[in-house]
């Protein structure tokens, strides 16, 4: 799960680290009323979306004047942002950070993250802050340094200070630098979180150590006890068949091709889609109802994949396990009495009362393509796309 | 003994008296799997399934001389038994349960590094089907049936794309050793290698049979370990050729996040590791049956 920079920012303050003065407004006269609050002379009006480079994007406006804030916020909100984060479709701006602006003198990176090859918290640093990660280690990779943190023990002292020497930051500054880092860890650690990236943290002329930019990401698994992270999912945020599936509890991506996926097991269902690339189709979606795939859940994933207009074909790919074949056959024919179904239709069963499932589906009177194999199944919904 | 787990095993259930546990018992039983027993705190001194029910994984292993177990606690309590499971002295593990939070997984792996190589129980899981040796014995959540006793080692992070494979299998007429389920989170008991690694040694496996996905660096890390220490075939299937970067695939631990996570990546260099490629899905069976050909 990811959450808004402000959110980010909060979180992180309350571990120690330092960050500009600044508020989140949902108009623009909020906006003037926070720049007038905040105090100073200049603000940074940052359109709240879940995704990085929203610079290059015009989602950050700097402003000298509270009037400039409102005017800001009036153009961001309700703005769709187009990143090279977020896809074509964009997202959209409900909420304004506005904030003191800083004095920079120096851009550093900070990240943390599950290392999963020493299944410890891995931190990364650099003093090329400002850019994205991926792009230092491209064009700057010797100036990333890294620290594995074991975790039973947690961050000690010492790990902290290596890096902020590391980073060659003036030694009155270290121990500020210090606090920072093993307040982002404890952040990392006491709240599942799967990242925190503070990117740029600064130094302010006035030699202050600021957050400038945060993001976290926790861990989904964990959500159960962490409800005040939990609390802070912006739903808007996400694409919307996502959202119902996942309130539905069933695990879907969506994705540009035209062949929707019905399958059950995560792996199988990235088979299935690297079946249908070869067979020269392209995947509507990844969607895995579960190992058990009750028909219930049959219904859901129908409901789900005929709210896809790119939908020109639904391939239902199913091995059953310990539920039966026969089960699925009627929760499918179930789906179909409730769901209509303007595209052609390709089943694949397998595996437990496999000769049951297919005589159930046969003796309906649903319209339907039988397929045998995986890649038959592929091969045969690929087919009827020209159809 | 087949690799891990034998027809003698004696196995315990933690979490046996509820709807999960119960079920996958029965069918455990049913398959002929030896279960002695099982653990609900507070239920201790009653029967379940004729079987008798412990409060406490040490008390079982003390009654039962039980040396396997198999999980079927909430997400919640999962690392609590497992770790449980390792101080009772339990030898294999199989934790089935989806949604152990990542911090709890690390946290159950520096517990048990408090034993020593050869006192150190072996984890599979979580999020996993299991481990089963046909004909021998099931501790997992796989359908038997689909099964035929034989002579490949599979490894799969799925459980249905284990299945698919077994299938394969068996249309072709070839059997499987051991299946074990390693399951689809980031961090994970058994790793690729470690499981690789038992059957380099096991004197009923003559080829392994690795399912793999993006994300991490577990698949590549067994490829350099065949390379450098194996004489056994290995062939290899990585899921996930469409996925797109940095979204999670179902699987906690699908997600391209770093360089030689994805499909084409993982493809390339375990084919440098001397490792066999099943080019896609449904040649998974023939791609063995090439392999057991040639040597």
């Amino acid at each position: 799960m990811d959450i808004h920079e402000y959110q980010a920012k909060k979180i992180l303050s309350s571990f120690g680290v330092t960050i500009p003065r600044g508020g989140i407004v949902y108009s623009p006269e909020n906006a003037e009323n926070k720049a007038r609050e905040i105090g100073g002379s200049k603000w940074v009006a940052k359109a709240q979306i879940h995704s990085g480079a929203r610079g290059k994007a015009g989602g950050i406006i700097v402003c000298n004047s509270p009037l400039e804030v409102a005017q800001a916020t009036d153009k961001l909100l309700g703005k769709k942002l187009v990143t090279n984060q977020t896809g074509p479709e964009g997202k959209i701006v409900n909420r304004i950070y506005i904030e003191e602006a800083t004095d920079i003198e120096k851009e550093l990176y900070l990240g943390l993250v599950f290392d999963r090859s020493s299944e410890s918290i891995m931190i990364v640093a650099s003093t090329e802050g400002g850019m994205s990660v991926e792009e230092i280690s491209k064009e700057k990779p010797e100036t990333i340094i890294r620290s594995k943190i074991e975790v039973a023990v947690g961050i000690q002292n010492f790990q902290a200070r290596e890096l902020a020497f590391g980073l060659g930051i003036e030694p009155a500054l270290i121990p500020r630098v210090s606090d920072t880092i093993v307040g982002c860890y404890k952040a990392f650690s006491e709240l599942d979180a799967t990242m925190v990236e503070v990117n740029p943290l600064v130094i302010s002329k006035q030699k202050q150590i600021l957050a400038l930019d945060c993001k976290m990401s926790f861990d989904n698994n964990a959500m159960f006890r962490r409800s005040q992270v939990s609390e802070l999912r912006d739903k808007t945020q996400e694409e919307t068949k996502e959202v119902y599936a996942s309130d539905r509890g069933l695990n879907y991506v969506s994705l540009d091709g035209n062949i929707g996926n019905i399958i059950n097991g995560a792996g199988l269902a990235m088979a299935s889609m690297d079946m249908i690339k070869l067979a020269g189709g392209s995947p509507a979606n990844f969607l895995d109802v579960g190992g058990g795939a009750t028909p219930e859940k049959i219904v859901k994933a129908f409901r789900l994949i005929t709210m896809d207009d790119k939908v020109r074909v639904i391939l239902v790919n199913i091995f059953a396990g310990i539920n039966r074949c026969d089960w699925v056959a009627e929760g499918i024919v179930q789906a179909l009495q409730k769901i209509e179904v303007k595209v052609p239709l390709v089943i694949r069963l397998a595996g437990t009362n496999v000769e049951k499932g297919n005589e159930i589906l046969k003796k309906s009177k649903i319209k339907y393509i039988e397929a045998n194999t995986l890649e038959d199944a592929a091969n045969k919904a690929v087919k009827a796309l020209g159809k | 003994m087949a690799v891990i787990i034998d027809k003698s095993t004696k196995i315990i259930i933690q979490g046996f008296t509820g709807k999960m546990g119960t079920f996958h018992a029965d069918e455990m039983m049913k398959y002929g799997s030896n279960v002695v027993g099982g653990v609900t705190p507070g239920k201790g001194g009653t029967k379940h399934l004729d079987r008798p029910v412990f409060n406490t994984v040490k008390e079982a292993v003390k009654e039962t001389g039980a040396t396997a177990s198999i999980l079927f606690v909430p997400p919640a309590f999962a690392a609590d038994s497992a770790m449980e499971a390792a101080d009772a002295g339990i030898k294999t593990c199989v934790a089935i349960v989806d949604g152990i939070p990542s911090h709890d997984m690390i946290k159950i792996k520096r517990y048990m590094r408090r034993y020593t190589k050869s006192g150190k129980m072996t984890l599979v899981g979580p999020n996993c089907a299991g481990i089963i040796s046909p004909g021998k014995c099931m501790l997992g959540i796989m359908p038997g049936h689909i099964y035929k006793e034989g002579r490949i080692g599979i490894i799969s992070r799925s459980g249905t794309l284990g299945y698919e494979a077994a299938q394969q299998l068996k249309n072709l007429n070839i059997g499987v050793s051991t299946s074990v389920g390693i399951g689809g989170d980031p961090i994970n008991g058994s790793s690729f290698r470690d499981i690789i690694e038992k059957f380099e040694t096991d004197n009923e496996t003559d080829a392994i049979l690795m399912i793999g996905e993006i994300g991490g660096p577990q698949e590549v890390a067994a490829g350099h370990f065949a390379k450098e220490n194996m004489k056994k075939p290995v062939i290899a299937y990585i899921a996930g050729l469409t996925a797109p970067k940095g979204r999670v695939m179902g699987h906690a631990g699908a997600i391209v996040s770093a360089y030689g996570e994805s499909a084409v990546e993982k493809v390339e260099l375990l084919k440098e590791c001397g490792v066999t490629i099943s080019k896609n899905p449904s040649v998974m069976g023939d791609t063995v049956k090439k392999v057991l050909g040639k040597s």
